[in-house]
């Protein structure tokens, strides 16, 4: 059977790894991706497992990886994205690229280092010089005072610190002294307050902004600064002022006390400046430098280093058996894979050349195995859509397949518009034609991914978007004439019943299809588009939605209810076939299959002659639960649908009632007697397909191992004692009732909950309708000369209002009610979806924590 | 020469898209209105004295019914040509992308 039926075969397998070859045999299952480890030292926390050490090594490398990873991003390397897939490598060759790393990681620390040192040099010196321009300046403007100066040469001057200058300002004592340096430009008035309140007066400040933005080098932003220059008189002022220049931050620097020695110094510095440039380009070359080679092989070096941590990760789950100096790991494996897996073990224990083979065996388990069901690009959407209500349960029928045509159908249904169906189809289409586009795939924004996941889905509900578009004749809102109108309004003029006095008097006419030739015939494809005129379009409308509605739902939930019988069949519990199925499709037959019968039946018998004699569906239906009798005309009772109406209403009631206790209590009721029963080993098969042993060694192998896994032992029914549980006769009562009551009131709510089909095709179509009048036609109607240019932002206008509430907020909606349909009222027909995902161990699906962070 | 562009990528893709749509679907409109469908008389901007007064009728409301038709076929023109700059706007992000990197 498919895969995509029930799901694959799977089997428990113990892989008998020498203990030599086991990392590389683990590394080919790894790059193959074929089966599912289980964890056989459960008791035992991660910092005693037996590879602690190379797991801690592998994080410490990956720790260097990051750090390296983040300096290549910093300074704009890019890495070399080739599809790349480096194996595993062995555990020799892990400490060359250990050193390597480690090397890497401390020249890079280094040379960063260094860089930094470098760089606030730089800014100190190029300070000093902004300082000396602009102090000089504060000089130059008491230049006419300098011949006056030479007077007060012979006063002393302090000698200790080289700071002080003996020129410009003079005031009572000639002790005069200077400060020179910088302060962020946000500090400078606090700065002065500070000092003058503080010095009272006895220090003069003058500063100006430097003009340029100076990099702050322990932010790294570019501030503003302030050129101060202090001139106090007095040791004790001297001090004050300098811890003030300490409170606030300022860089001081010397001043010059000649005008000789500051060119001396500017000169100087300029110089130094200028090496300094050299060499922090040569800095930054050589760091980039290393860099460029890091990059190189960083890629390479991160794949190892994972897969080297999850080969590792997985011999901490495996468990060592003394006796036969091997590791046992035990894997979850689809039968059909067995060889291939044998191959792998053959081809790891080759490459690590042992002497003895490491090899497979299949053992029997009472476990039920994680479901695995094969999908290809176009099928794992849907199969995802159904995982996300619930995993099959192992081997059960998985309702993918059919989701692939009637998730589509039930969408389209409530979408139906021919325009917005192709423009749909269109943007799937383009998203399927660049599917194998690195960047579409790779994008980090989360919303497109989930559209790009789902393209084949976008693609399926825009065909049949147009399908249903075509049956509603609905395209923009405007029907379409393809074929020619089944109605004639000329013909009510022939037959006289019109005149033009009628058309000028009255605002709405009435064609009567009785009449001749005004209807010719049903439209062949679909809804008349006449009915785009009609002011009664939405009466007709609604009458024929609903019906159709129903008459949906119930095929759909009749479909889920024979799809049950396979399952009962497959899983060989015949006695659900005719204890839960057969009373649960003649209710739903009987009752609803009935009503869509009556709703056929009405539709082509009736004609239009006697359509006004039509009996109503709905009284009829709620008569045959009140079991009226058909007293004729009587007392107004409405006259039957066909002869032989009331009698056959009567046996479907009762048949309908009689299934009801059938279902509530035959399964239970039945299960009791049978275990009460004295035949012990008939049928005692559960929910799985039991595992056939393949022959006599592999069971004397396995009975050592027998207690840790807990299979069965060799006898076919004991282990059926063992394992099942008591048959608890209340408990399958209960159960019973409740599924009773689910299923029976569910037939009516489920088949009203249909009815949003046509509530949301009514809606989209409504919506459709209001936009074109209130938008495009305010566009249309335009008629004065310059009309037209007004038509092309309104157009624009349109299109974007389409693209977001018609396609993209009612796309969504009924996607919604598409899925929930699906769920809730298909799926509980016979959906179990109690499994667990088949998770294989596989290098290409395991994420990386440097991934996680964004620098992949 | 100053630089040509003004939008990013994504808004000249959406301004392809638009353009591209909006030739079709006024182009189609046109062709519908010239043929006088029935089901577009609400679009066409007539008055109750064009029918009641009509000395020929139905001559006014086809007439109208060109006129409109007309109007679409322009304003699918413009959408040519505002299609036409996207298309430039497009190839420019492209080499410059293309030139960045």
């Amino acid at each position: 059977m498919g895969s995509l039926l029930r799901g694959e075969e799977m089997c428990l397998a113990q892989l008998f790894l020498q203990s030599g070859s086991a990392y590389d045999c683990i590394s080919e299952l790894g790059e193959l991706g074929l089966v599912e480890f289980r964890d056989l030292n459960p008791n035992v926390n991660a910092f005693q497992r037996k590879h602690v050490s190379e797991i801690k090594k592998c994080e410490e490398m990956e720790r260097i990886l990051g750090y390296l990873l983040r300096e290549i991003k910093k300074a704009n390397i890019s890495v070399p994205e080739r599809d790349m897939n480096p194996v595993a490598p062995s555990p020799k060759s892990i400490l060359t690229i250990m050193e390597q790393l480690q090397r890497l990681e401390v020249e890079l620390g280094e040379v960063t280092r260094n860089k930094e040192k470098l760089q606030k040099n730089l800014l100190e010196l190029t300070e000093y010089t902004h300082m000396l321009r602009i102090t000089r300046n504060f000089v130059q403007r008491s230049a006419e005072r300098e011949p006056l100066h030479v007077q007060y040469e012979e006063f002393p001057f302090l000698e200790k610190d080289t700071r002080m200058d003996y020129s410009s300002m003079q005031r009572l004592g000639a002790k005069l002294g200077f400060i020179s340096g910088l302060i962020q430009r946000a500090k400078i008035e606090a700065f002065e307050r500070m000092l003058w309140r503080v010095c009272k007066g006895y220090t003069i400040l003058s500063y100006a902004e430097v003009e340029e933005y100076l990099e702050d080098p322990d932010t790294g932003e570019p501030t503003k600064s302030v050129v101060f220059l202090i001139s106090y008189w007095g040791d004790q002022i001297g001090q004050k002022v300098k811890k003030i220049c300490d409170c606030y931050h300022c860089h001081l620097y010397p001043y010059p006390s000649s005008n000789n020695e500051r060119n001396d110094v500017v000169e100087g510095l300029r110089t130094r400046i200028q090496d300094l440039y050299t060499v922090l380009h040569r800095t930054e070359d050589y760091l980039r430098q290393v860099l460029i080679r890091a990059s190189e092989s960083v890629y390479t070096w991160m794949v190892q280093v994972k897969k080297m941590k999850a080969i590792y990760y997985i011999l901490n789950l495996c468990s060592f058996d003394v006796t036969n100096k091997c590791l046992i790991a035990e894997v979850w494996c689809p039968v059909n894979d067995i060889p291939e897996l044998r191959r792998a073990l053959e081809d790891g224990s080759r490459k690590s050349g042992a002497t003895v083979p490491s090899f497979v065996n299949r053992i029997p388990t009472t476990d039920t195995p994680p479901t695995l069901i094969r999908t290809n690009k176009f099928t794992s959407g849907f199969q995802n859509i159904v995982d996300a209500y619930g995993v099959c349960s192992y081997r059960e029928i998985n309702p993918a397949p059919f989701t692939l045509i009637t998730f589509p159908f039930l969408f389209a249904v409530m979408f139906g518009d021919l325009g917005h169906g192709v423009l749909m189809t269109l943007f799937a289409a383009l998203m399927v034609l660049h599917e194998n586009n690195r960047k579409l795939k790779n994008t980090r924004n989360e919303i497109w991914n989930t559209f790009f996941e789902g393209r084949y889905i976008i693609l399926m509900m825009g065909l049949f978007s147009i399908y249903t578009g075509l049956i509603y004749n609905d395209c923009f809102s405007k029907s379409l004439n393809i074929f020619g109108s089944g109605w004639s309004v000329k013909a009510m003029f022939d037959a006289n019943v019109w005149k033009d006095s009628d058309v000028t008097a009255n605002t709405y006419l009435t064609l009567d299809p009785n009449t001749s030739r005004v209807f010719h015939g049903p439209y062949p494809l679909g809804i008349d588009p006449i009915w785009n005129l009609a002011s009664n379009r939405l009466t007709f409308l609604n009458s024929f939605k609903m019906k159709m509605s129903v008459i949906l739902g119930i095929i759909h939930m009749t479909f889920g209810v024979i799809l049950s019988s396979y399952n009962h069949i497959y899983f060989r519990k015949k006695y659900n076939l005719y204890l839960v199925f057969l009373p649960q499709l003649l209710f739903l037959m009987c009752l609803f299959g009935y009503l869509v019968f009556m709703i056929v039946y009405k539709w082509l018998v009736f004609s239009v002659t006697d359509s006004s004699f039509a009996p109503s569906i709905l009284i009829h239906f709620i008569n045959m639960f009140l079991m009226q009798r058909d007293a004729g005309d009587a007392r107004g009772a409405p006259r039957p649908l066909y002869p032989g109406q009331t009698g056959l209403q009567v046996f479907l009631v009762v048949i309908a009632v009689l299934s009801v206790p059938v279902l509530l209590l035959g399964k239970p009721v039945y299960l009791n007697w049978f275990k009460n029963g004295s035949r012990r080993h008939v049928g005692m098969y559960r929910g799985y397909e039991r595992v056939r042993r393949n022959s006599d060694e592999d069971l004397i192998l396995l009975r050592n191992h027998d207690e840790e896994e807990g299979s069965s032992h060799s006898d076919f029914s004991s282990s059926g004692e063992n394992v099942s549980e008591e048959f608890n006769f209340a408990d399958e009562l209960l159960h019973q009732a409740i599924h009773t009551i689910e299923f029976c009131l569910g037939c009516i709510s489920n088949t009203a909950s249909y009815l949003r089909l046509w509530a949301l095709s009514l809606a989209h179509a409504q919506l459709s309708e209001v936009l074109w009048a209130m938008v495009m036609r305010v566009g249309l109607r335009m008629d004065t000369r310059l009309g037209v240019l007004f038509l092309v932002p309104v157009f624009g206008v349109f299109a974007v209002l389409t693209v977001s509430i018609l396609l993209i907020m009612e796309g969504l909606s009924a996607f919604l009610h598409a899925l929930r349909l699906h769920w809730v009222e298909f799926q509980n027909k016979f959906y179990g979806g109690t499994g667990v995902k088949f998770c294989p161990f596989a290098f290409s699906l395991l994420p990386s924590s440097l991934e996680h962070d964004g620098l992949l | 020469m100053p630089s040509l562009l003004f939008c990013g990528p994504k808004m000249a893709a959406c301004g392809m898209v638009i353009s591209i749509w909006g030739v079709i679907m006024l182009a189609m409109l046109g062709i519908f209105f010239s043929a006088k469908s029935a089901v577009l008389i609400e679009d066409v901007p007539f008055t109750e004295e064009d029918i009641r007064n009509d000395p020929n009728p139905p001559q006014k409301i086809y007439s109208l019914y060109n006129q409109v038709g007309i109007n679409c076929f322009i304003a699918a023109g413009i959408y040519v040509v505002v299609g036409a700059v996207s298309l430039c706007q497009v190839r420019l992000n492209k080499r410059q992308e293309y030139m960045v990197t």
